[in-house]
Protein backbone atom coordinates (compact mmCIF):
# COMPACT_ATOMS: atom_id res chain seq x y z
CA UNK A 1 0.00 0.00 0.00
CA UNK A 2 3.04 2.25 0.78
CA UNK A 3 4.46 1.79 -2.08
CA UNK A 4 1.18 3.00 -4.26
CA UNK A 5 1.73 5.88 -1.99
CA UNK A 6 4.88 6.55 -3.28
CA UNK A 7 4.60 6.27 -6.60
CA UNK A 8 1.09 8.19 -7.02
CA UNK A 9 3.35 11.21 -5.14
CA UNK A 10 5.71 10.76 -7.67
CA UNK A 11 3.46 10.89 -10.12
CA UNK A 12 1.99 13.70 -9.21
CA UNK A 13 5.20 15.50 -8.00
CA UNK A 14 6.42 15.41 -11.55
CA UNK A 15 3.49 16.75 -13.14
CA UNK A 16 2.78 19.53 -11.17
CA UNK A 17 4.75 22.91 -11.25
CA UNK A 18 5.37 26.24 -13.42
CA UNK A 19 5.42 23.90 -16.80
CA UNK A 20 2.22 21.55 -16.53
CA UNK A 21 2.65 17.97 -17.24
CA UNK A 22 -0.60 16.15 -17.74
CA UNK A 23 -0.63 12.44 -16.76
CA UNK A 24 -1.41 11.25 -20.32
CA UNK A 25 1.99 13.61 -21.70
CA UNK A 26 3.63 11.94 -18.74
CA UNK A 27 3.11 8.28 -20.04
CA UNK A 28 3.62 9.32 -23.56
CA UNK A 29 7.36 11.36 -22.51
CA UNK A 30 8.48 7.92 -20.13
CA UNK A 31 7.09 5.48 -23.51
CA UNK A 32 8.89 7.78 -25.92
CA UNK A 33 12.34 7.75 -23.61
CA UNK A 34 12.18 3.97 -22.93
CA UNK A 35 11.73 3.30 -26.70
CA UNK A 36 8.14 2.14 -26.06
CA UNK A 37 6.48 4.25 -28.40
CA UNK A 38 7.66 6.62 -30.87
CA UNK A 39 4.52 8.63 -30.81
CA UNK A 40 5.38 12.44 -29.66
CA UNK A 41 2.40 13.71 -27.66
CA UNK A 42 4.35 15.94 -26.01
CA UNK A 43 5.62 19.55 -26.41
CA UNK A 44 9.12 19.49 -26.62
CA UNK A 45 9.52 21.45 -23.03
CA UNK A 46 7.91 19.30 -20.97
CA UNK A 47 10.04 16.15 -22.22
CA UNK A 48 13.08 18.75 -21.37
CA UNK A 49 11.74 19.85 -18.24
CA UNK A 50 10.79 16.12 -16.94
CA UNK A 51 14.24 14.71 -17.41
CA UNK A 52 16.18 17.38 -16.88
CA UNK A 53 14.48 19.14 -13.62
CA UNK A 54 11.60 17.57 -12.41
CA UNK A 55 12.68 13.94 -12.25
CA UNK A 56 16.17 14.28 -10.68
CA UNK A 57 14.19 16.25 -8.31
CA UNK A 58 11.53 13.72 -7.89
CA UNK A 59 14.21 11.20 -7.59
CA UNK A 60 16.39 13.41 -4.92
CA UNK A 61 13.17 13.64 -2.73
CA UNK A 62 12.94 9.49 -2.82
CA UNK A 63 16.34 9.05 -1.88
CA UNK A 64 16.66 11.66 0.91
CA UNK A 65 13.13 10.52 2.36
CA UNK A 66 14.31 7.32 2.39
CA UNK A 67 17.36 7.71 3.94
CA UNK A 68 15.93 9.92 6.49
CA UNK A 69 13.25 7.60 7.31
CA UNK A 70 15.06 4.56 7.81
CA UNK A 71 18.11 5.88 9.54
CA UNK A 72 15.44 7.65 11.96
CA UNK A 73 13.75 4.04 12.27
CA UNK A 74 17.15 2.50 12.66
CA UNK A 75 18.40 4.80 15.25
CA UNK A 76 15.47 4.98 17.36
CA UNK A 77 15.93 1.54 17.68
CA UNK A 78 19.65 1.47 18.44
CA UNK A 79 18.99 4.08 21.02
CA UNK A 80 16.05 2.52 22.44
CA UNK A 81 14.24 6.01 22.46
CA UNK A 82 11.17 6.93 20.14
CA UNK A 83 12.93 10.19 20.72
CA UNK A 84 16.05 9.65 19.26
CA UNK A 85 16.42 11.34 15.91
CA UNK A 86 19.77 12.02 13.62
CA UNK A 87 18.90 16.32 13.88
CA UNK A 88 18.75 15.79 17.98
CA UNK A 89 21.42 13.88 19.11
CA UNK A 90 23.89 16.14 16.36
CA UNK A 91 24.37 14.04 13.96
CA UNK A 92 23.16 16.17 11.17
CA UNK A 93 24.59 19.40 12.75
CA UNK A 94 28.27 17.35 12.58
CA UNK A 95 27.67 16.13 9.12
CA UNK A 96 27.02 19.62 8.18
CA UNK A 97 30.11 21.35 10.02
CA UNK A 98 32.36 19.32 7.95
CA UNK A 99 30.30 20.45 4.95
CA UNK A 100 30.59 24.32 5.30
CA UNK A 101 34.08 23.38 6.38
CA UNK A 102 34.98 22.18 3.43
CA UNK A 103 33.19 24.52 1.43
CA UNK A 104 34.56 27.92 3.30
CA UNK A 105 38.23 26.61 3.66
CA UNK A 106 38.35 25.17 0.12
CA UNK A 107 40.89 23.07 1.95
CA UNK A 108 43.29 21.37 -0.14
CA UNK A 109 42.60 18.11 0.51
CA UNK A 110 39.18 18.51 -0.03
CA UNK A 111 39.88 19.86 -3.65
CA UNK A 112 42.01 16.72 -4.33
CA UNK A 113 39.22 13.92 -3.13
CA UNK A 114 37.02 16.22 -5.45
CA UNK A 115 39.45 15.44 -8.11
CA UNK A 116 39.51 12.01 -6.67
CA UNK A 117 35.75 10.95 -6.78
CA UNK A 118 34.22 13.98 -7.93
CA UNK A 119 30.71 14.62 -6.96
CA UNK A 120 30.92 11.78 -3.87
CA UNK A 121 33.65 14.30 -2.29
CA UNK A 122 31.08 16.48 -0.22
CA UNK A 123 28.95 13.32 0.59
CA UNK A 124 31.63 11.51 2.00
CA UNK A 125 32.79 14.62 3.91
CA UNK A 126 29.53 15.09 6.07
CA UNK A 127 29.53 10.96 5.72
CA UNK A 128 32.73 11.49 7.62
CA UNK A 129 31.44 14.15 10.04
CA UNK A 130 28.39 12.45 10.87
CA UNK A 131 30.61 9.36 11.70
CA UNK A 132 32.76 11.56 13.94
CA UNK A 133 29.40 12.95 16.03
CA UNK A 134 28.08 10.05 16.37
CA UNK A 135 30.94 8.12 17.83
CA UNK A 136 31.17 11.62 19.99
CA UNK A 137 27.68 11.67 21.24
CA UNK A 138 27.58 7.46 21.92
CA UNK A 139 31.00 7.69 23.40
CA UNK A 140 29.35 9.97 25.97
CA UNK A 141 26.29 8.57 26.19
CA UNK A 142 27.64 5.11 27.02
CA UNK A 143 28.69 4.03 30.30
CA UNK A 144 29.58 0.32 31.40
CA UNK A 145 28.25 -0.83 27.46
CA UNK A 146 24.88 0.67 28.31
CA UNK A 147 23.42 4.34 26.80
CA UNK A 148 21.86 6.47 28.69
CA UNK A 149 19.12 8.53 26.69
CA UNK A 150 19.21 11.76 29.19
CA UNK A 151 23.03 12.17 28.52
CA UNK A 152 22.14 11.47 25.02
CA UNK A 153 20.05 13.99 23.85
CA UNK A 154 21.90 16.34 26.13
CA UNK A 155 25.10 15.39 24.44
CA UNK A 156 23.15 16.37 21.41
CA UNK A 157 22.52 19.42 22.44
CA UNK A 158 25.82 20.36 23.36
CA UNK A 159 27.20 19.56 19.90
CA UNK A 160 24.09 20.81 18.09
CA UNK A 161 25.50 24.07 20.14
CA UNK A 162 28.96 23.61 19.10
CA UNK A 163 28.57 22.73 15.20
CA UNK A 164 26.18 25.84 15.23
CA UNK A 165 28.79 28.19 16.78
CA UNK A 166 31.78 26.77 14.39
CA UNK A 167 29.12 26.81 11.51
CA UNK A 168 28.36 30.69 12.74
CA UNK A 169 31.96 31.49 12.77
CA UNK A 170 32.70 30.16 9.39
CA UNK A 171 30.43 32.68 8.07
CA UNK A 172 32.11 35.62 9.09
CA UNK A 173 35.40 33.88 6.78
CA UNK A 174 32.75 32.73 4.35
CA UNK A 175 32.11 35.01 0.63
CA UNK A 176 29.12 35.85 -0.52
CA UNK A 177 28.40 32.94 -3.02
CA UNK A 178 29.70 30.94 -0.03
CA UNK A 179 27.43 32.21 2.17
CA UNK A 180 24.52 31.60 -0.02
CA UNK A 181 25.90 27.80 -0.11
CA UNK A 182 25.53 27.69 3.86
CA UNK A 183 22.34 29.33 4.20
CA UNK A 184 21.00 26.79 2.34
CA UNK A 185 22.76 23.91 4.47
CA UNK A 186 20.70 25.31 7.90
CA UNK A 187 17.53 25.31 5.92
CA UNK A 188 17.61 22.32 3.94
CA UNK A 189 16.51 22.15 -0.11
CA UNK A 190 16.22 19.77 -2.82
CA UNK A 191 16.80 23.16 -4.81
CA UNK A 192 19.98 21.35 -5.89
CA UNK A 193 18.75 18.58 -7.66
CA UNK A 194 20.52 16.99 -10.66
CA UNK A 195 21.50 13.83 -12.08
CA UNK A 196 24.77 14.22 -10.74
CA UNK A 197 23.70 15.22 -7.12
CA UNK A 198 20.95 11.70 -7.52
CA UNK A 199 24.09 9.50 -8.71
CA UNK A 200 26.33 10.92 -6.05
CA UNK A 201 23.49 10.11 -3.27
CA UNK A 202 22.51 7.00 -4.53
CA UNK A 203 25.02 4.59 -3.09
CA UNK A 204 24.65 6.13 -0.24
CA UNK A 205 20.84 5.30 0.38
CA UNK A 206 20.70 2.27 -1.71
CA UNK A 207 22.75 0.34 0.45
CA UNK A 208 21.33 1.70 3.71
CA UNK A 209 17.90 0.75 3.15
CA UNK A 210 18.34 -2.25 1.73
CA UNK A 211 21.24 -3.66 4.55
CA UNK A 212 19.46 -2.15 7.63
CA UNK A 213 15.91 -4.89 7.31
CA UNK A 214 18.96 -7.01 7.84
CA UNK A 215 19.08 -5.78 10.93
CA UNK A 216 15.47 -5.68 11.95
CA UNK A 217 15.36 -8.60 14.09
CA UNK A 218 18.23 -7.44 15.98
CA UNK A 219 16.87 -3.95 16.26
CA UNK A 220 13.45 -5.27 17.62
CA UNK A 221 15.17 -7.35 20.53
CA UNK A 222 17.29 -4.21 21.20
CA UNK A 223 14.27 -2.53 22.23
CA UNK A 224 14.02 -5.40 25.23
CA UNK A 225 17.54 -3.99 26.63
CA UNK A 226 20.99 -4.82 24.94
CA UNK A 227 21.30 -7.86 27.68
CA UNK A 228 18.15 -8.93 26.84
CA UNK A 229 19.29 -8.71 22.96
CA UNK A 230 22.22 -10.86 23.96
CA UNK A 231 20.55 -13.45 25.64
CA UNK A 232 18.41 -13.91 22.66
CA UNK A 233 21.77 -14.30 20.50
CA UNK A 234 22.29 -10.76 18.95
CA UNK A 235 25.82 -9.79 18.89
CA UNK A 236 25.11 -6.49 20.38
CA UNK A 237 28.72 -5.03 19.86
CA UNK A 238 28.79 -5.45 15.99
CA UNK A 239 24.86 -4.91 15.70
CA UNK A 240 25.50 -1.59 17.27
CA UNK A 241 28.63 -0.71 14.54
CA UNK A 242 26.50 -1.97 11.80
CA UNK A 243 23.88 0.15 12.49
CA UNK A 244 25.79 3.66 13.17
CA UNK A 245 27.70 3.01 9.93
CA UNK A 246 24.38 2.43 7.99
CA UNK A 247 22.41 5.06 9.34
CA UNK A 248 25.15 8.23 9.39
CA UNK A 249 25.69 6.71 6.08
CA UNK A 250 22.59 7.81 5.01
CA UNK A 251 22.13 10.90 7.26
CA UNK A 252 25.67 12.41 5.63
CA UNK A 253 25.03 12.01 2.30
CA UNK A 254 21.51 13.41 2.79
CA UNK A 255 22.73 15.98 4.57
CA UNK A 256 25.68 16.77 1.88
CA UNK A 257 23.16 17.58 -0.94
CA UNK A 258 20.26 18.67 0.66
CA UNK A 259 21.15 20.20 4.18
CA UNK A 260 19.46 19.17 7.61
CA UNK A 261 15.83 18.66 6.77
CA UNK A 262 14.76 17.85 10.06
CA UNK A 263 11.90 15.76 11.96
CA UNK A 264 11.34 13.39 8.94
CA UNK A 265 13.46 10.67 10.63
CA UNK A 266 11.13 11.37 14.17
CA UNK A 267 7.61 11.38 12.63
CA UNK A 268 7.82 8.65 9.56
CA UNK A 269 8.67 5.87 12.00
CA UNK A 270 6.49 6.79 15.04
CA UNK A 271 3.21 7.34 12.08
CA UNK A 272 3.92 3.75 10.85
CA UNK A 273 4.35 2.60 14.79
CA UNK A 274 1.07 4.00 15.36
CA UNK A 275 -0.95 2.84 12.66
CA UNK A 276 0.98 -0.85 11.73
CA UNK A 277 2.96 -2.05 13.85
CA UNK A 278 6.35 -1.38 16.55
CA UNK A 279 8.03 -4.70 14.03
CA UNK A 280 11.44 -3.26 12.85
CA UNK A 281 10.48 -5.86 10.47
CA UNK A 282 8.17 -3.81 8.95
CA UNK A 283 9.19 -0.08 10.54
CA UNK A 284 12.43 -0.50 8.02
CA UNK A 285 11.35 -0.85 4.91
CA UNK A 286 8.00 1.24 5.65
CA UNK A 287 9.60 4.25 6.71
CA UNK A 288 11.60 4.28 3.28
CA UNK A 289 8.42 4.46 1.14
CA UNK A 290 6.75 6.43 3.21
CA UNK A 291 9.81 9.25 3.86
CA UNK A 292 10.35 8.98 0.60
CA UNK A 293 6.54 9.86 -0.08
CA UNK A 294 6.52 12.52 2.78
CA UNK A 295 9.14 14.30 1.53
CA UNK A 296 8.35 14.38 -2.20
CA UNK A 297 5.14 15.72 -1.80
CA UNK A 298 6.69 18.16 0.82
CA UNK A 299 8.86 19.29 -1.50
CA UNK A 300 5.89 19.92 -3.89
CA UNK A 301 4.39 22.13 -1.78
CA UNK A 302 7.71 24.06 -0.79
CA UNK A 303 8.31 24.86 -4.75
CA UNK A 304 4.48 25.53 -5.84
CA UNK A 305 3.40 27.56 -2.72
CA UNK A 306 4.73 30.67 -3.04
CA UNK A 307 5.65 29.78 -6.62
CA UNK A 308 7.95 31.32 -8.32
CA UNK A 309 9.98 31.52 -5.36
CA UNK A 310 10.53 28.34 -3.32
CA UNK A 311 9.98 27.54 0.24
CA UNK A 312 13.18 25.62 1.53
CA UNK A 313 11.93 22.41 2.89
CA UNK A 314 13.08 22.67 6.27
CA UNK A 315 11.20 25.31 7.40
CA UNK A 316 7.96 22.85 5.67
CA UNK A 317 9.62 19.88 7.63
CA UNK A 318 10.02 21.59 11.13
CA UNK A 319 6.29 23.30 10.52
CA UNK A 320 4.71 19.38 10.68
CA UNK A 321 7.47 18.05 12.58
CA UNK A 322 7.73 20.11 15.30
CA UNK A 323 4.18 19.40 16.97
CA UNK A 324 4.27 15.78 15.95
CA UNK A 325 7.59 15.60 18.42
CA UNK A 326 5.68 17.70 21.13
CA UNK A 327 2.66 15.71 20.77
CA UNK A 328 5.06 12.43 20.95
CA UNK A 329 6.72 13.95 24.33
CA UNK A 330 3.58 14.23 26.05
CA UNK A 331 2.33 10.70 25.23
CA UNK A 332 5.69 9.27 26.65
CA UNK A 333 4.90 11.49 29.36
CA UNK A 334 1.50 10.06 30.14
CA UNK A 335 3.09 6.86 29.80
CA UNK A 336 5.65 6.84 32.15
CA UNK A 337 3.82 8.90 34.25
CA UNK A 338 -0.24 7.89 34.20
CA UNK B 1 23.94 -29.91 33.12
CA UNK B 2 25.05 -26.92 34.66
CA UNK B 3 28.79 -27.13 36.22
CA UNK B 4 30.29 -24.30 37.62
CA UNK B 5 33.82 -24.54 39.60
CA UNK B 6 35.92 -22.53 41.43
CA UNK B 7 33.70 -19.55 40.60
CA UNK B 8 35.36 -15.77 41.40
CA UNK B 9 34.48 -12.59 40.70
CA UNK B 10 35.87 -9.25 41.90
CA UNK B 11 34.60 -5.73 41.33
CA UNK B 12 37.77 -3.79 41.83
CA UNK B 13 39.32 -5.24 45.68
CA UNK B 14 35.67 -6.73 46.36
CA UNK B 15 34.91 -10.18 45.69
CA UNK B 16 31.77 -10.55 44.56
CA UNK B 17 31.58 -14.30 44.22
CA UNK B 18 34.28 -16.37 46.17
CA UNK B 19 35.42 -19.72 44.85
CA UNK B 20 31.70 -21.04 43.96
CA UNK B 21 31.35 -24.52 42.91
CA UNK B 22 28.45 -26.39 41.98
CA UNK B 23 25.68 -28.30 40.20
CA UNK B 24 21.92 -28.03 38.39
CA UNK B 25 20.59 -30.92 36.64
CA UNK B 26 18.13 -31.78 34.03
CA UNK B 27 14.58 -31.71 35.25
CA UNK B 28 15.65 -29.63 38.14
CA UNK B 29 14.19 -26.63 39.99
CA UNK B 30 17.39 -24.76 41.84
CA UNK B 31 16.21 -21.85 43.96
CA UNK B 32 19.57 -19.43 44.79
CA UNK B 33 18.34 -17.56 48.09
CA UNK B 34 20.54 -14.95 49.86
CA UNK B 35 20.51 -11.15 51.05
CA UNK B 36 21.04 -8.19 49.09
CA UNK B 37 24.47 -8.42 47.87
CA UNK B 38 25.37 -11.84 48.28
CA UNK B 39 26.27 -12.08 44.89
CA UNK B 40 23.04 -13.74 43.14
CA UNK B 41 22.64 -11.07 40.59
CA UNK B 42 26.79 -11.58 40.04
CA UNK B 43 25.61 -14.97 39.75
CA UNK B 44 23.07 -14.79 37.17
CA UNK B 45 25.25 -12.14 34.92
CA UNK B 46 27.94 -14.88 35.06
CA UNK B 47 25.96 -17.70 33.92
CA UNK B 48 24.39 -15.74 30.77
CA UNK B 49 27.71 -14.52 29.73
CA UNK B 50 26.77 -11.33 30.36
CA UNK B 51 30.43 -10.82 32.18
CA UNK B 52 33.13 -12.56 32.64
CA UNK B 53 34.90 -14.36 35.56
CA UNK B 54 37.40 -13.41 37.44
CA UNK B 55 38.89 -17.41 37.48
CA UNK B 56 36.99 -20.30 37.21
CA UNK B 57 35.11 -22.76 34.71
CA UNK B 58 30.63 -23.05 33.69
CA UNK B 59 30.05 -25.81 31.42
CA UNK B 60 26.58 -26.23 30.05
CA UNK B 61 25.98 -29.37 28.36
CA UNK B 62 29.53 -30.32 29.24
CA UNK B 63 30.58 -27.10 26.60
CA UNK B 64 32.35 -24.33 28.09
CA UNK B 65 30.29 -21.35 28.14
CA UNK B 66 32.77 -19.22 26.52
CA UNK B 67 33.04 -22.14 23.42
CA UNK B 68 28.98 -21.19 22.32
CA UNK B 69 28.55 -19.44 19.72
CA UNK B 70 25.94 -16.33 20.43
CA UNK B 71 23.26 -18.05 18.60
CA UNK B 72 23.69 -21.36 19.39
CA UNK B 73 23.57 -20.08 22.98
CA UNK B 74 20.38 -18.29 22.82
CA UNK B 75 18.52 -22.28 22.20
CA UNK B 76 20.10 -23.86 24.65
CA UNK B 77 19.80 -21.15 27.45
CA UNK B 78 16.85 -18.33 28.01
CA UNK B 79 17.22 -15.78 30.60
CA UNK B 80 14.41 -13.38 32.12
CA UNK B 81 15.75 -10.61 33.52
CA UNK B 82 14.83 -8.93 36.59
CA UNK B 83 13.81 -5.66 34.72
CA UNK B 84 12.30 -5.74 31.44
CA UNK B 85 11.04 -2.36 29.94
CA UNK B 86 10.27 -1.81 26.20
CA UNK B 87 11.44 0.55 24.59
CA UNK B 88 8.85 0.58 21.65
CA UNK B 89 5.72 -0.95 22.28
CA UNK B 90 4.72 -4.11 20.89
CA UNK B 91 1.85 -6.35 20.40
CA UNK B 92 2.23 -9.54 23.04
CA UNK B 93 2.17 -11.91 20.06
CA UNK B 94 4.95 -10.23 18.67
CA UNK B 95 7.28 -9.44 22.04
CA UNK B 96 6.89 -13.77 22.55
CA UNK B 97 7.53 -14.13 18.69
CA UNK B 98 11.04 -12.26 19.56
CA UNK B 99 11.55 -15.89 21.73
CA UNK B 100 11.92 -17.78 18.63
CA UNK B 101 14.50 -15.18 16.82
CA UNK B 102 17.49 -17.10 17.54
CA UNK B 103 15.66 -19.70 15.37
CA UNK B 104 14.77 -18.14 12.08
CA UNK B 105 16.78 -15.86 9.85
CA UNK B 106 14.52 -13.21 8.29
CA UNK B 107 10.70 -15.01 8.15
CA UNK B 108 9.06 -16.99 11.50
CA UNK B 109 8.07 -20.72 9.83
CA UNK B 110 5.12 -21.90 10.71
CA UNK B 111 6.49 -24.07 13.40
CA UNK B 112 7.45 -21.05 15.08
CA UNK B 113 4.11 -19.68 14.94
CA UNK B 114 2.74 -22.70 16.24
CA UNK B 115 5.02 -22.65 18.93
CA UNK B 116 4.05 -18.82 19.81
CA UNK B 117 0.38 -19.85 19.86
CA UNK B 118 1.64 -23.27 22.04
CA UNK B 119 3.12 -20.79 24.64
CA UNK B 120 0.28 -18.55 25.30
CA UNK B 121 -1.77 -21.04 25.58
CA UNK B 122 0.46 -22.41 28.03
CA UNK B 123 0.95 -19.54 30.13
CA UNK B 124 -2.68 -18.28 29.57
CA UNK B 125 -2.04 -15.19 27.89
CA UNK B 126 -3.71 -16.28 24.83
CA UNK B 127 -6.16 -13.58 25.46
CA UNK B 128 -3.78 -10.74 25.63
CA UNK B 129 -1.79 -11.74 22.32
CA UNK B 130 -3.35 -8.33 20.32
CA UNK B 131 -2.49 -6.34 23.45
CA UNK B 132 0.12 -3.52 23.74
CA UNK B 133 2.94 -4.93 25.74
CA UNK B 134 3.12 -1.19 27.68
CA UNK B 135 -0.56 -0.95 28.64
CA UNK B 136 -0.32 -4.97 30.54
CA UNK B 137 -0.07 -4.97 34.55
CA UNK B 138 3.06 -5.73 35.69
CA UNK B 139 1.76 -9.26 36.63
CA UNK B 140 1.07 -9.94 33.06
CA UNK B 141 3.97 -7.94 31.87
CA UNK B 142 5.74 -10.76 33.81
CA UNK B 143 4.18 -14.11 32.61
CA UNK B 144 4.35 -12.27 28.81
CA UNK B 145 7.96 -11.96 29.28
CA UNK B 146 8.03 -15.33 30.86
CA UNK B 147 6.44 -17.11 27.81
CA UNK B 148 8.58 -15.11 25.27
CA UNK B 149 11.59 -17.08 27.78
CA UNK B 150 9.75 -20.41 27.26
CA UNK B 151 9.85 -20.03 23.36
CA UNK B 152 12.90 -19.56 23.13
CA UNK B 153 13.43 -22.73 24.26
CA UNK B 154 10.60 -24.64 23.50
CA UNK B 155 11.56 -26.95 21.35
CA UNK B 156 15.77 -27.96 23.23
CA UNK B 157 14.74 -30.30 25.39
CA UNK B 158 18.12 -30.02 27.11
CA UNK B 159 17.81 -25.97 27.61
CA UNK B 160 18.35 -24.36 30.45
CA UNK B 161 16.12 -21.62 32.13
CA UNK B 162 17.94 -18.63 34.12
CA UNK B 163 15.41 -16.95 36.27
CA UNK B 164 16.33 -13.52 38.01
CA UNK B 165 13.41 -12.70 40.80
CA UNK B 166 10.90 -13.63 38.68
CA UNK B 167 8.37 -13.04 41.60
CA UNK B 168 9.23 -9.59 42.07
CA UNK B 169 6.84 -6.90 42.68
CA UNK B 170 3.72 -8.92 41.84
CA UNK B 171 0.96 -9.98 43.72
CA UNK B 172 0.34 -13.53 45.44
CA UNK B 173 -1.57 -14.58 43.27
CA UNK B 174 0.98 -14.05 39.91
CA UNK B 175 4.14 -15.04 42.19
CA UNK B 176 1.63 -18.21 42.09
CA UNK B 177 1.29 -18.57 38.90
CA UNK B 178 4.98 -17.99 38.01
CA UNK B 179 6.45 -20.55 40.59
CA UNK B 180 3.37 -23.01 39.20
CA UNK B 181 5.06 -22.57 35.53
CA UNK B 182 8.33 -22.89 36.66
CA UNK B 183 7.86 -25.82 38.33
CA UNK B 184 5.84 -27.35 35.49
CA UNK B 185 9.10 -26.09 33.20
CA UNK B 186 11.61 -28.16 35.60
CA UNK B 187 8.94 -31.17 35.46
CA UNK B 188 8.91 -31.13 31.95
CA UNK B 189 12.72 -31.39 31.67
CA UNK B 190 14.00 -27.99 31.61
CA UNK B 191 17.14 -26.97 34.46
CA UNK B 192 15.50 -24.19 35.75
CA UNK B 193 17.95 -21.80 37.96
CA UNK B 194 15.91 -18.96 39.97
CA UNK B 195 16.63 -16.17 42.14
CA UNK B 196 14.17 -16.29 44.83
CA UNK B 197 13.55 -13.68 47.85
CA UNK B 198 11.08 -15.60 49.73
CA UNK B 199 12.27 -18.54 51.20
CA UNK B 200 8.96 -20.55 51.72
CA UNK B 201 8.37 -20.15 47.86
CA UNK B 202 11.63 -21.77 47.79
CA UNK B 203 11.01 -24.98 49.81
CA UNK B 204 7.88 -25.06 48.03
CA UNK B 205 8.78 -24.96 44.61
CA UNK B 206 12.27 -25.85 44.71
CA UNK B 207 14.06 -29.54 44.25
CA UNK B 208 16.89 -27.98 46.02
CA UNK B 209 18.11 -24.75 47.61
CA UNK B 210 21.47 -22.96 47.32
CA UNK B 211 22.19 -20.20 50.20
CA UNK B 212 24.61 -17.43 49.47
CA UNK B 213 26.15 -15.01 51.54
CA UNK B 214 29.25 -12.41 50.48
CA UNK B 215 29.93 -14.34 47.46
CA UNK B 216 30.27 -18.09 49.37
CA UNK B 217 28.21 -20.49 49.62
CA UNK B 218 26.13 -21.08 53.15
CA UNK B 219 24.38 -24.38 52.27
CA UNK B 220 23.47 -26.44 49.43
CA UNK B 221 20.43 -29.14 49.74
CA UNK B 222 17.15 -30.10 49.56
CA UNK B 223 14.50 -27.69 51.32
CA UNK B 224 14.32 -30.31 54.14
CA UNK B 225 17.97 -30.18 54.39
CA UNK B 226 18.92 -26.78 53.93
CA UNK B 227 15.81 -24.76 55.67
CA UNK B 228 16.78 -24.59 59.11
CA UNK B 229 17.53 -21.24 61.56
CA UNK B 230 21.11 -21.70 61.37
CA UNK B 231 21.40 -21.25 58.04
CA UNK B 232 19.00 -18.64 57.69
CA UNK B 233 20.39 -16.87 60.73
CA UNK B 234 23.78 -17.28 58.61
CA UNK B 235 22.31 -16.21 55.54
CA UNK B 236 20.21 -13.66 56.32
CA UNK B 237 21.31 -11.72 59.78
CA UNK B 238 17.64 -12.59 61.09
CA UNK B 239 16.09 -14.47 63.34
CA UNK B 240 13.42 -16.80 62.75
CA UNK B 241 11.28 -19.47 63.64
CA UNK B 242 10.52 -22.61 61.81
CA UNK B 243 6.78 -23.65 61.78
CA UNK B 244 5.54 -27.14 61.00
CA UNK B 245 2.52 -27.41 58.47
CA UNK B 246 -0.17 -29.54 56.93
CA UNK B 247 0.70 -30.55 53.60
CA UNK B 248 3.97 -29.02 53.50
CA UNK B 249 7.42 -31.55 53.48
CA UNK B 250 9.24 -28.48 54.26
CA UNK B 251 8.85 -26.25 57.73
CA UNK B 252 7.31 -22.61 57.15
CA UNK B 253 9.79 -19.91 57.95
CA UNK B 254 8.92 -17.08 59.85
CA UNK B 255 10.27 -14.25 61.43
CA UNK B 256 10.76 -14.68 65.29
CA UNK B 257 10.72 -11.31 66.92
CA UNK B 258 7.83 -9.05 66.35
CA UNK B 259 8.86 -5.29 66.92
CA UNK B 260 5.84 -3.66 68.94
Amino acid sequence: MLTIVLILTMVISSCVGAVHISFSELLSILAYHTGLSDHQNFEAQQAAVFLNLRLPRVLLGVLIGAALGVSGAAIQGLFRNPLAEPGLIGISSGATLFAVVMIVLETKIFKELTGLVGFYALSLASFIGAGLTTMLVYRIAMRNGKTIITTLLLGGIAINALAGAFVGLLTYMATDAQLRNITFWSLGSLGGASWPTVTALLPFVLIPVFALPFLAKSLNALALGEAQAMHMGVNVKVVKRLIIALATMAVGASVAVAGIIAFIGLIIPHILRMTFTADHRLVIPGAALLGAALLTLADLIARTVVAPAELPIGILTAMIGAPVFIYIIITERNKNNP
Amino acid sequence: MIKVRGLSYKAGSKKLLDNLSFDAHKGELLAILGANGAGKSTLMKLLCREIKPAAGTILINQKELDNYRLEDLAKTRAVLSQHNTLSISFQVKELVLMGRYPHFQQKPTAADFGIVNQVMEETGITHLASRDYNTLSGGEQQRVQLARVIAQIYDSPNACLLLDEPTNGLDLQYQQQIMVLARSLADRGYCVICILHDINFASRFADRIMMLKNGKKVAEGLPIEVINCENIHETFSIKVKLMECEGYNCPLVVPATILK
